[in-house]
């Protein structure tokens, strides 16, 4: 043993990872590989896996499962200078199993945002971990370029709530509560392999139990690796500011 | 008809046989999300106990869906062969658990059977079954189809083929075919979920695939899994599909969500007979999945098992070459861990097997499920022993469009020599023609090596 590393499985994308002994034409398979993320051209050890592309996938699914199954760290809110509160889900297994719970507000911070938030306000963002509490990574840069973009409109926030454990529901659970026009919710989406840190920004006009789902305007895939969130963050302001001039949101607002 | 047991001192009335049945279940999240699980493990039992004690009758004469208000019952209850039925109506389900595990019966037998059966028969005969009887009834109900090649024989395993790609690209899509060819998987079908599910993207992935297995000679069959109304219309125009595929529910309600209805089916199943590739007589492809119902809210207050026997029922009016239960796809609200998958697939498999069609299955999860690739390696490797008909074959178990995993290239190979199995024979025979494999079976140098369908290079 010494003291240098282990060279880092997930280092060589899987575009570039490539475990052909003896290839019948090595430059083509690799050139071939340039069409897909597909994990092909890993090889095997008899009839399975080679080690390295098993060990490749199980780093890669380790992010999905850590971003799905870590809570969002106690004080988290307050941390942030978000107004703390929480789905009906009392813990993680109740939230993965009655998503029906995730879409409303408990009592406490029902009587929380009652009290706190900005009522009849033009925008209300809210955050919440949703299926990826990595995905709150993105918080600290969206939320600037958001709050940017929405002063050059003219348009100023008001206390942002946190909500845990929560689903996308949750916004016509919150909206009519607080009389909001417009609603954004900043939530993390379900990982897939390797990419634990997507967010979607979830809009809608006046949203309330009534509407359906096709009245939300969706916004999805911000990461570091996809779309950059400060990129998303100026272009979900200027869709909240049409949702806002048009009175209108989802498939009802031309994009 | 009795509904009510005692069990240790304390005593269960059930208001239906729908409620028999749903808490007769063994724990599903989705039958909790649905509010229609028992409320005790004690409760649960006494439902069994109650369901062993039912007649085949009882259940056949009282469907979770009425006949009057649901296509899928009726064609589940006109369906029924009556002089099977008649033999077997005044039988309890114990005593028809306890026929198909004896000794005397076998294939035959059993597959005589099931055409009396209705699905809420069979759900119920399920539920009185632990998983090693699951398997040991499944085993005994041999199953084969033909659309080019035959799918199910004794001795064979066979695999879809599923080389996905997020924006379909072609090369794309090319590139995991020839990979997976290479790991000898694809003999069920060659099948790709497609993103785009425009006609000309589906025409041209057809085209693509049959362009491939022309020139490589490849005997097997080819599928895009675009809805049933976009596949007839590529067929229509002269795409070259063997398979029509569809989702399907086991409500009609279910499948109006799907935008489907039996009479869409019977034109579709006609249309790829008279104008598809395939030599037939069987060339459909169902998909389905315990909790899909539920997902549309078109359950009808029935519990998920019986709702997914439902869709196998129905799948049987259209002679299917290929159905399979996409267990785990949906996420934890349905089925929540790996004990739950592993128990919801092998019932799946029983139950279509049991109803008489060619059944195979997709072991999957997803990223937010109590599960993971060892899970489903144990489900695969129940699923063959229960003589299962195909898995899924996709590259290292990852899928990159649908975002969820699978059961891998490298799952096919193993799962044959653990069994002693081999590849559908026409297409076994191709794999030592290709020189994957050699006389004595082994795996020879280009066997994993997708590049032999490319030009001989130099490094």
């Amino acid at each position: 043993m010494s003291l240098e590393q282990v060279p880092d499985v997930t280092a060589v994308s899987t575009k570039d990872e490539f475990h052909v002994p003896n290839a019948h034409n090595e430059p083509g398979y690799r050139a071939m590989k340039q069409y897909t993320v597909a994990r092909i051209g890993v090889w095997r050890a008899g009839p399975r896996y080679n080690t390295w592309s098993q060990l490749h996938f199980r780093a890669d699914h380790a992010t999905a499962q850590d971003a799905v199954f870590t809570d969002v760290p106690d004080g988290y809110a307050e941390e942030n200078g978000f107004m703390p509160g929480q789905s009906q889900c009392a813990n993680k297994e109740v939230y993965l199993t009655r998503p029906d719970l995730g879409r409303k507000l408990d009592e406490e911070s029902k009587a929380r945002f009652d009290a706190t938030l900005t009522k009849s306000a033009p925008v209300t963002v809210v955050v919440g971990d949703g299926l990826s509490t990595s995905a709150l990574v993105n918080i600290p840069k969206i939320l600037p370029a958001l709050k940017l973009g929405l002063a050059g409109y003219g348009i100023e926030l008001g206390p942002i709530p946190f909500v845990k454990y929560c689903r996308v529901g949750i916004m016509d659970d919150l909206g009519p509560l607080i009389d909001a026009n417009v609603v954004c919710l900043l939530v993390g989406e379900r990982p897939g392999l390797a990419t634990g840190e997507s967010m979607s920004a979830y809009m809608a006009y006046r949203p309330n139990r009534e509407r359906p789902e096709s009245w939300r305007t969706v916004v999805s895939n911000i990461h570091a690796g996809g779309t950059p969130p400060v990129e998303a963050g100026a272009h979900v302001a200027s869709l909240l500011k049409r949702m806002l001039d048009e009175q209108l949101s989802g498939v009802e607002l031309s994009l | 008809m009795k509904l009510k047991t005692t069990l240790l001192g304390k005593t269960y009335g059930f208001g239906s046989v729908k409620e028999v049945l749903a808490k007769a279940n063994e724990p599903k999240s989705g039958d909790e999300l649905a509010g229609v699980a028992a409320a005790s493990v004690q409760e649960r039992v006494a439902a069994k106990v109650v369901l062993a004690n039912m007649a085949v009758g009882d259940l056949r004469n009282n469907p979770v869906v009425p006949y009057e208000d649901d296509e899928v019952t009726r064609v589940i209850q006109d369906d029924v062969d009556e002089e099977v039925y008649r033999e077997i109506a005044n039988w309890t389900i114990a005593e028809l658990r306890e026929y198909i595990l004896s000794e005397d019966v076998g294939t035959q037998e059993i597959r005589t059977l099931g055409r009396g059966l209705t699905s809420e028969v069979i759900a119920g005969a399920t539920k009185l079954m632990s998983n090693l009887d699951l398997i040991l009834g499944a085993k005994k109900a041999v199953v084969t189809a033909h659309c080019n090649t035959t799918v199910g024989a004794e001795g064979t395993f066979a695999t879809r083929l599923q080389p996905n790609h997020p924006t379909d690209d072609p090369d794309g899509v090319k590139a995991a075919l020839m990979e997976g060819l290479a790991y000898g998987v694809g003999d069920a079908v060659i099948g790709l979920n497609p993103v785009d599910d425009s006609l000309a993207s589906v025409a041209r992935l057809l085209h693509m695939f049959a362009d491939f297995t022309e020139q490589w000679k490849i005997p097997t069959q080819n599928c895009v899994l675009a809805h049933v109304t976009t596949q007839m219309e590529a067929i229509k125009q002269g795409a070259p599909s063997d398979l029509i595929f569809q989702s399907i529910a086991g409500s009609q309600k279910g499948n109006e969500a799907f935008g489907i209805t039996g009479a869409m089916l019977a034109e579709a199943q006609a249309l790829v007979l008279e104008m598809g590739t395939s030599e037939g007589p069987n060339v459909m492809y169902f998909e389905t999945g315990q909790g899909s119902e539920l997902s549309s809210d078109a359950h009808c207050g029935a519990d998920q098992l019986t709702m997914e026997a439902r869709c196998y029922g129905f799948a049987k009016r259209f002679s299917p070459f290929l159905v399979n239960t996409v267990v785990g796809f949906i996420g934890p609200e349905y089925l929540y861990d790996s004990k739950q998958v592993t128990r919801a697939g092998l019932e799946d498999h029983f139950m279509g097997k049991l109803t008489g069609i060619s059944m195979g299955c997709d072991a999957c999860y997803t990223n937010h499920m109590k599960a993971d690739q060892n899970d489903i390696e144990n489900l695969s490797v129940l699923l063959v022993a229960a003589g299962c008909n195909y898995v899924m074959g996709i590259p290292h178990g990852d899928d990159i469009m649908l975002m969820y995993q699978c059961t891998g290239y490298h799952e096919a190979e193993s799962l044959r020599q653990l069994f002693g199995k081999t590849a559908i024979p026409e297409f076994e025979q191709w794999m030592k023609d290709m020189g994957l494999i050699d006389g004595q079976r082994k795996l020879t140098e280009r066997f994993g090596d997708a590049s032999i369908f490319l030009e001989r290079s130099g490094k």
